[in-house]
């Protein structure tokens, strides 16, 4: 028995103890966030604001002005579009590369884990090179790969680049989480009859939320955010977003309009924003999940 | 033929040879137990009846027909996993059925079969719930109950009771013996627990390190073990085996001569080895006013009956008599059993004399 003094859990102690804590993290949540306070209240003030310097203040007058000027009419380069076909450009690129990508390596994770066969191990070595290999290697090869098939500079050369550079890291993920679920499971399926793609669909897919929510906003954070690719293998009328928001911010005519950059790079970020908040719960439960479960 | 039929079964994974020439056949109906300590590839020849492997020579045929390299799905078998391997995406209902729709046999059959099914095992009121809201037991059943479904030619049972505790081990047990008294399914079932290879098998095949010690019934297994494995191996407590010289027909340890029957002198002068293996199942061994002496070490009573070690001349013997033993430790003795119930084995080969 411990004196009520020397315990950790007595009340005294608790309460510095807290206190110190909730400090901390409090400090530490308004050094981070304080970036996205400053683009968030540029972003809403007019230029005359902007020029008085004073850069944490609040909008004296809010307007929506930058944020439509960001949208459509701000200049990127020599077109004075806006973001707005950038932002499709990418939505256009990043679905089909995000679900392709999950796809192949949920089957590609189901056929490592499950049906192993002579040299699926050495095939796994190597894919998981692939996770670690430098984007920048691969510039050149693609390149020529995809002057080759007849896909430089479009949206499709764009979808293969992040569908192909996705999957070593979409098949870790799932291959990972499928060495969790008991071989036996399949064993029993196969002998009640059911084919490989049956025993994918009726029984591995459907276990597989929590990990296929974590491949999703991985692979959806990865592509939107991409800039490298983007920029090296987009075409005039194909760049994405990332591209977008920098020929915005390095195209300047007499003045710098900071609350229109603040603006562009808050609708740049605004959907990965927006899936970590409805996701991320899952992305969080999802990293743990293998782990627990072993 | 039989109903199952294994011919010379060898398996081997580069030079560690799993099984070693497995010959098995059993006739419809029959209740075969696969029974033998780790490692000895009793699951991975139910894997090969399975055909979840097959097998590196050898064949296997069900019925009539080779299904030695058939897969899975064509052989008309069901099985009951270890860890059950309920798919926990689906309600029981959904488990149950599932091989039949994977079979494509019409909804309504299938319905049929999860009513008649889920009445036999008890489990109707499981039949919405998913695995994971079961209890061992109920997940026992209804594994049980997705194998009973198809009504296949042959039921595999891999060490289905090794997940649940002590009594309901012995409920399941009986379960598992009154439903195949009633559907007369062929059956094979792997165990590493004599218990129950005893109380279930009609037909029980001893292995060990890929070889079948014996293939017998469990009365056979019992009463003449073909190996000094096998004799070690059933009963609990196990059998007394004490290491003796043999001169002739006679054995003796320690200059103390042990009975022998006539029979036994026969193989006994007939053998060739100088040490003999000589068996006695504790429950052979009384005690008597006159026969070997000893002194009582541990008494051991498990209520029903009492195990006693006694320390006598020829070693440690154990005993075991009906009810309460009314001795204590340090008491002197005597021990008498009848020659017949003696197990004589070669101290080399380990092969059964008589």
């Amino acid at each position: 028995m411990s004196s009520m003094n020397s315990s950790p859990l007595s009340p005294g102690r608790l309460t510095v103890h807290r206190v110190l804590l909730w400090g901390a993290l409090l400090v530490f949540a308004a050094w981070f966030l304080s970036p996205l306070y400053v683009m968030l209240v540029t972003s809403l003030k007019d230029m005359n604001q902007v020029r008085d310097g004073s850069l944490l203040s609040l909008p004296t007058a809010p307007t929506f002005d930058s944020w439509s000027k960001a949208w459509s009419s701000a200049c990127t380069g020599i077109e004075c579009g806006g973001l707005k076909p950038y932002f499709m450009n990418s939505v256009m690129m990043v679905v089909p590369a995000v679900l392709c990508s999950t796809a192949i390596g949920s089957i590609n994770g189901y056929v490592l884990s499950k049906w192993r066969f002579r040299g699926s191990e050495f095939m796994f070595a190597l894919l998981l090179f692939g996770v670690f290999m430098p984007m920048q290697v691969v510039l050149l090869p693609m390149s020529q790969i995809l002057g080759t098939l007849g896909l430089a500079s479009s949206i499709w050369g764009l979808i293969l680049v992040h569908v192909i550079a996705g999957i070593p890291s979409t098949t870790l993920f799932f291959r990972n989480y499928y060495v969790g679920l008991p071989d036996e499971l399949v064993r029993a399926a196969q002998l009640d009859g059911a084919s490989f793609w049956q025993i994918f669909w009726r029984i591995v897919l459907p276990l597989s939320t929590p990990i296929m929510v974590v491949t999703l906003i991985w692979q959806f954070t990865n592509i939107w955010n991409d800039f490298l690719y983007g920029v090296v293998f987009s075409g005039a009328d194909s760049k994405p977003i990332t591209v977008g928001l920098n020929n915005l911010a390095n195209t300047s005519s007499t003045v710098k309009e900071y609350n229109v950059d603040m603006a562009a790079a808050l609708i740049a970020a605004a959907p990965t924003l927006f899936v970590y908040v409805i996701a991320g719960k899952y992305f969080v439960r999802g990293l743990t999940a293998g782990a627990v479960k072993g | 033929m039989g109903a199952l039929n294994i011919a010379n079964v060898r398996k081997a994974y580069g030079p560690v040879e799993i099984l070693k020439g497995i010959d098995i056949e059993i006739d419809a109906g029959e209740f075969l137990i696969l029974v033998g300590p780790s490692g000895c590839g009793k699951s991975t020849l139910l894997s090969m009846i399975a055909g979840l492997d097959v097998p590196t020579s050898g064949s296997i045929h069900i019925g009539e027909r080779d299904v030695t390299y058939l897969p899975p799905k064509d052989r008309d078998i069901a099985m009951v996993f270890q860890s059950y391997a309920l798919y926990p995406n689906m309600n029981v209902a959904q488990n149950i059925a599932f091989g039949l729709e994977m079979r494509k046999v019409p909804k309504a059959e299938r319905d049929a079969a999860v009513q008649r099914v889920a009445k036999m095992l008890q489990i109707e009121r499981l039949l919405d719930r998913k695995p994971g809201q079961l209890s061992g037991g109920q997940r026992q059943r209804v594994a049980m109950g997705r194998a009973l479904a198809r009504d296949p030619k042959l039921f595999l049972f891999d060490e289905p009771l090794s997940n649940l505790d002590a009594k309901l081990r012995v409920e399941m047990r009986a379960e598992i013996k009154l439903l195949h008294q009633r559907t007369k399914v062929t059956t094979v079932y792997v165990t590493h627990d004599q218990v129950e290879a005893m109380t279930l098998g009609d037909r029980i095949a001893v292995m060990k390190e890929g070889v079948v010690q014996q293939f017998a019934t469990p009365d056979d297994i019992y009463a003449r073990p073909a190996t000094k494995f096998v004799a070690e191996f059933i009963g609990s407590p196990a059998m007394n085996m004490l290491t003796v010289q043999r001169h002739g027909s006679a054995v003796s340890v320690r200059g103390i001569d042990l009975p022998v029957t006539d029979e036994q002198q026969v193989a006994l002068a007939r053998a060739t080895c100088a040490e003999v293996i000589y068996g006695l199942r504790p429950e052979a061994l009384s005690f008597a006013d006159s026969g070997l002496p000893g002194s009582l070490k541990m008494i051991e009573p498990t209520g029903p009956e009492t195990y006693a070690t006694v320390e006598t001349g020829v070693g440690d013997l154990t005993v075991r008599v009906p009810g309460y033993l009314r001795s204590h430790v340090g008491d002197a003795v005597h021990l008498q059993w009848k020659p017949s119930d003696s197990h004589l084995f070669d101290a080399t080969t380990e092969m059964r004399l008589a």
